[in-house]
């Protein structure tokens, strides 16, 4: 069991974020998370990757527990994420934005930070160059000087996945990957996402509202509805499930 | 392609072509460095310029200083501190003590650059004693922090009678010379830019791009915060140690509220997030107070009326989120040109 989530319950003040959430991840595996707006799906990515503390329950990487440590300590662990509405450093190159992702692997400490002694300069060289290696990937090396808020939305959210994969995940979260896209690149991202996959031997969970995406790419669905799981299979059974249909359309409704 | 466009020729672009070949010249820096070490050393000795200009060259210096080392907190970092004051005059106080009471008389030129050092120290101790419990909370809290700090460093050094109390120490020795303020200043901005461009220095700016990102990038937010902040501190109080020797005096009205303003005018006129910034504002500041001298109660209308015209035409100062070429290290500014030419030479063969 990659990551492991049992029982986790969250409280906004008395309001129920997210009640007696489970989640089970092989190594490898592509799962989503799907549900109406508002249903706490985001909130899930904010308790796994430690911007939220659960009020209960815990959450495990392997056999180390998340719950309690700081974000950066999780993102170090391994969990990387992407944001629902872009969140790059505006204004800092494409490059930099890589290489800020780098600071956990970066292994020089402040002195020689102020001195520029010792690893300093090793290190930096390295830096540069896996983050260029990295952007190539992404086919965005041509525009590594460029400030990322100069970029097209697209490369916008390119930048976002390259930035996340800076830091070496075994476990990326995507939040809605596919916002503001129109079907033929909905259709490239799909591709996109089971290509890194591969690449980097990850394992994914996605927040999605596009059902093309979700239904054609992951392996397991896990649905939500004011904070409580409501369904859980694979897309075939999601499809037809009752409360499903009940959530995204009103009681009552015919398929 | 021999066709030169027509607007290539303005002024504009030819003073931006003259620009960029001399920033081209790397070597320059170095060379303007010992050039500047040097006359350091030749002005006092044979008085190239009067008392007056040279006494205006010291507190250049202890202004970039200042303002530099604020630059790091309220411009790379984006948060707002108004306590600079307040750990300049910690700095300044620590070494004014041990040079009217502590130290023998003979060694004291010798000992004061340990005097300074041991106010940066102090500064920076107290530093992380503020930054602790403020950087637990975010953004506006660190400015009333600091203002609180400033309030209680001043009733403290207010009400200590050993420093003098109200009436402050004076009769400080002249200890302060132009070339120890050049060493103190090129210390202060190279130590900060290296930082600057270091894992830590990108954690500083992505703080003020965006902190939970930056968080969930493994940029450890708390431990940068921190680090920015001490070494904010320490150059603070180094400012003031030297500021103590050279005015000879200080009392703990000489470090209010005005003087924090002062600071935070000099990184906003030069522009936030930027060494070469810091030095301009620093020197454009102390020089024009300097001009507008004989303008008397006038000078401090006149000072934020220009402040307000330039945050109406440049709201990040003269060079916001800009740096000269010559302080950007080399492989910052050519690493990924570099990694271009590679591999377009490694893939050559291939094709």
């Amino acid at each position: 069991m990659l990551l492991q989530a049992e029982h986790v319950t969250h409280y906004f003040g008395g309001l129920c974020a997210v009640s007696d959430f489970n989640l089970n991840l092989e190594h490898g595996e592509l799962v989503a998370i799907i549900g109406p707006n508002g249903a706490g799906k985001t909130t899930i990515f904010n308790l796994i990757t430690g911007v939220y503390h659960a009020t209960q329950g815990s959450i495990r990487l392997g056999d180390v527990e998340l719950v309690g440590k700081t974000s950066n300590e999780i993102t170090a662990l391994g969990i990387a994420r992407t944001f629902q509405n872009i969140r790059l450093f505006k204004e800092l190159s494409v490059i930099d934005n890589v290489r800020i992702a780098q600071y956990g692997q970066m292994k020089y400490g402040t002195w020689e930070a102020m001195f520029h002694l010792g690893g300093y300069q090793t290190e930096e060289n390295r830096s540069i160059e896996n983050a260029m290696n990295l952007l190539e990937v992404f086919k965005l090396d041509s525009v590594a000087d460029e400030s990322s808020k100069n970029l097209p939305y697209g490369m916008q959210r390119r930048l976002e996945i390259a930035r996340a994969l800076a830091t070496h995940p075994k476990v990326l979260l995507l939040d809605e990957p596919a916002a503001g896209m129109n079907p033929s690149e909905i259709g490239q991202l799909m591709d996109f996402i089971r290509w890194i996959r591969k690449e980097f031997d990850l394992t994914i969970i996605l927040i999605e509202h596009q059902m093309r995406l979700v239904m054609g790419i992951c392996e397991r669905i896990n649905v939500l509805d004011f904070g409580a799981t409501i369904a859980t299979g694979v897309p075939k059974e999601i499809q037809n499930n009752p409360r499903v249909l009940e959530a995204y359309l009103g009681e009552g409704a015919e398929v | 392609m021999a066709t030169i466009p027509l607007e290539g020729t303005t002024w504009r672009t030819r003073w931006k072509a003259r620009w960029d070949g001399l920033m081209a010249k790397r070597w320059m820096l170095p060379v303007l460095l010992v050039v500047g070490f040097a006359l350091s050393f030749a002005i006092p000795q044979f008085n190239l310029v009067n008392q007056y200009v040279q006494l205006i060259l010291i507190y250049i210096g202890i202004n970039v200083i200042l303002t530099t080392s604020l630059n790091l907190v309220n411009g790379y970092m984006g948060e707002f501190s108004v306590g600079h004051a307040g750990f300049m005059s910690v700095g300044a106080y620590i070494s004014a003590i041990l040079t009217t009471q502590l130290l023998p008389k003979a060694l004291l030129p010798y000992l004061f650059p340990l005097e300074v050092l041991a106010g940066g120290l102090v500064a920076a101790l107290v530093g992380l004693v503020v930054a602790l419990p403020s950087f637990k909370t975010r953004g506006d809290y660190l400015a009333i922090v600091t203002l609180a700090f400033l309030m209680i460093v001043k009733s403290v050094f207010e009400n200590i009678e050993a420093v003098g109390g109200p009436r402050g120490i004076p009769g400080i020795d002249k200890l302060t010379t132009l070339p120890w303020t050049f060493f103190w200043t090129i210390l202060a901005i190279w130590v900060i830019r290296n930082f600057v461009y270091s894992r830590f220095g990108r954690g500083v700016l992505s703080i003020r791009e965006d902190e939970i990102a930056s968080d969930l990038m493994s940029v450890n937010t708390r431990q940068v915060k921190l680090q920015a902040f001490v070494i904010s501190s320490f150059f603070a109080g180094v400012a003031g140690a030297l500021f103590a020797h050279v005015l000879q005096f200080i009392s703990p009205r000489v470090f209010d509220i005005i003087k924090s303003t002062d600071i935070l005018i000099m990184v906003y006129l030069g522009g936030i997030g930027s060494i070469a910034g810091s030095i301009i504002g620093g020197t454009i500041y102390t020089v024009l107070l300097e001009i507008l001298r004989p303008l008397g109660m006038w000078r401090m209308v006149l000072m934020p009326l220009l402040l307000v015209i330039l945050m109406i035409y440049r709201p990040r100062g003269i060079m916001g989120l800009r740096e000269f070429r010559w302080f950007v290290p080399l492989h910052d500014l050519i690493g990924t040109k570099l990694w271009r030419r590679k591999k377009e030479a490694s893939d050559a063969p291939a094709s």
